[in-house]
């Protein structure tokens, strides 16, 4: 996609040469072409606490260091993620034209927060998720056995969508010839139309009312079979989310299709990528297989598939030295904590081998940290397990396409061969 | 030093040593006793720290405080009981030389 055709395209010739003043980190073509890196590196250093005074999401701080977020991640009583102050995004949630206002529990404060993440996590706890690990490992193994060998394809199509897309469908007891129903509504819940993905916001809200409808059927099936510990059932049964209003129950549905879809796929691809950026690091893995379990985390830490979180403050409060005043949106830019060099050793390096591999900002902190964390691990290492035992490189051989989203780190084309043993 | 004993989910039970000072996790985590994750780094930022103090014990750490961060976060913990506590909050004092605590089979 051309970036010549916005108004926020770049004019200068390097990043040192903008005014501080002028840097919009939020600005999602940025994202697109993967320069946004440079300019993180250039607040951490100069002014990792900082304000951009005009944008077309409004004014906003960002918050660049690993510490600094941190603080605000775990300050819930001052930094809120209520859905009608503008939510968990630095494009406000509510007040778009056309647009459907979903609740989520991920954009609740306390105690509705508390209630709603209570009922559902069950089905993400590491107990279920033992229970999940063999169909998943199976249908894993299916999706790599029918690749052909040797042939250019595209590795975000047929591995990263089809193994997250079916392991979703797992977890939901989704029907499974209509699987490709929870790709679609993931794409469209965080995308805008300038994406291409949806033409309008109307069109976007057409179809998430499908969405809704179609879960409705399988709550109204479920709601009278106990016992089922698929996420639907469990959320047709919990006191806290069975009376739960319509837009509410969309809106933590479409919550967990995102969170269990787009951040685990692009973490996928976002590994193929770089171990091909760092042949040594590839062949580190090959000589020693079990190195699997310190990549996952690195590879998280590396893609970090959700930029940012934002926050709303409550009260007067200080970042970093810096006044923050009641109202203004704050943005914890998690991309650029984990390339914070005071906090993670050699951040800009990707090391498959880290002593703390687990010590970084991926999932965020605090009350509304990552809830399916364990799941996205898991699925990680499986495909890799699987893929080592088939493969002795998938090599890339054409440029990545990335996402146009400062919210979704997204690689949505990989060109790879496979090579066998 | 200060003597903690780990019981892990399968009762394997592992006696460490560690400077008074630090904490409970810290114990685990500098002798290599599996079971503890502590991804925020002993911050009290994300609960995979998570044990169940033993019965014995409960008097002298006590509860987490209410409505404090540690009972925000170890109510999403998976199998959590009312001797539930995250390690990074347990400080290393003289009167819990001794100290028994059980670990999770896993942390969420």
């Amino acid at each position: 996609m051309a970036t010549s055709a916005t108004q926020e395209k770049v004019h200068y010739d390097s990043v040192d040469a903008i005014p501080l003043g002028e840097i919009n980190v939020a600005n999602p073509y940025l994202f697109q072409n993967d320069t946004v890196g440079e300019y993180f590196t250039r607040l951490r250093r100069e002014d990792p606490v900082h304000y951009c005074a005009e944008s077309r999401f409004g004014p906003y701080w960002s918050v660049t260091k690993f510490n600094d977020i941190m603080a605000v991640d775990t300050n819930h009583k001052v930094f809120s993620s209520e859905a009608k102050l503008g939510g968990i995004a630095v494009q406000d949630m509510h007040g778009i034209e056309g647009a459907l206002e979903l609740e989520m529990f991920i954009a609740m404060d306390q105690p509705k927060h508390d209630q709603q993440r209570k009922a559902v996590s069950p089905v993400v706890a590491p107990s279920n998720l033992l229970l999940l690990e063999p169909i998943i490992r199976e249908r894993a193994g299916a999706i790599l056995d029918s690749l052909p060998v040797g042939e250019e394809i595209d590795w975000v199509k047929l591995v990263s969508v089809e193994l997250t897309t079916m392991t979703l469908a797992t977890i939901f007891d989704f029907p499974w010839d209509e699987r490709a129903k929870l790709t679609r509504w993931s794409d469209i819940t965080t995308a805008s139309p300038e994406t291409g993905i949806v033409e309008s916001f109307e069109q976007r809200r057409e179809e998430l009312i499908q969405c809704a409808m179609y879960f409705k059927g399988l709550w109204d099936q479920r709601i009278d079979q106990p016992g089922g510990n698929d996420l639907i059932s469990m959320m047709a049964h919990s006191p806290a989310t069975r009376d739960m209003p319509f837009l509410e129950f969309l809106g933590n549905l479409l919550l967990l299709i995102v969170g269990g879809n787009d951040t685990t796929r692009n973490s996928i691809s976002g590994g193929v990528l770089a171990l091909n950026q760092n042949p040594g690091e590839y062949q580190k893995l090959r000589d020693n297989p079990a190195l699997v379990s310190s990549m996952i985390p690195e590879i998280i830490r590396w893609q970090t598939p959700l930029t940012h979180m934002r926050r709303t403050a409550l009260e007067d409060a200080e970042i970093g030295g810096k006044q923050i005043k009641k109202g203004d949106k704050v943005v914890m830019w998690y991309l650029s904590g984990n390339r914070d060099e005071t906090v993670i050793d050699r951040a800009d390096k990707f090391i498959i081998d880290r002593e703390n591999p687990r010590h970084h900002l991926s999932f965020g902190f605090g009350i509304h940290r990552c809830m399916g964390n364990r799941l996205a691990e898991l699925q990680l290492r499986i495909i890799w397990e699987e893929i080592l035992k088939r493969f002795r490189f998938v090599e890339v051989v054409g440029e990545p396409e990335r996402l146009l989203s400062n919210l979704v780190r997204g690689i949505t084309r990989l060109p790879v061969k496979l090579h066998a043993h | 030093m200060i003597n903690v004993t780990f019981v892990s989910a399968d009762g394997t039970r592992r006696s460490v040593e560690i400077d008074e000072g630090l904490s409970a996790r810290e114990a685990a985590l500098f002798n290599s006793v599996p079971g503890i994750d502590g991804d925020c780094g002993g911050v009290c930022a994300c609960a995979t720290c998570h044990v169940h103090v033993d019965q014995a014990w409960m008097d002298r750490v006590g509860p987490p405080e209410e409505g404090g961060m540690e009972s925000d976060l170890i109510q999403f913990a998976e199998g959590t009981t009312e001797t539930s506590r995250l390690a990074c909050q347990i400080p290393m004092v003289p009167e819990l030389d001794g100290l028994v605590l059980h670990l999770p089979e896993l942390q969420h």
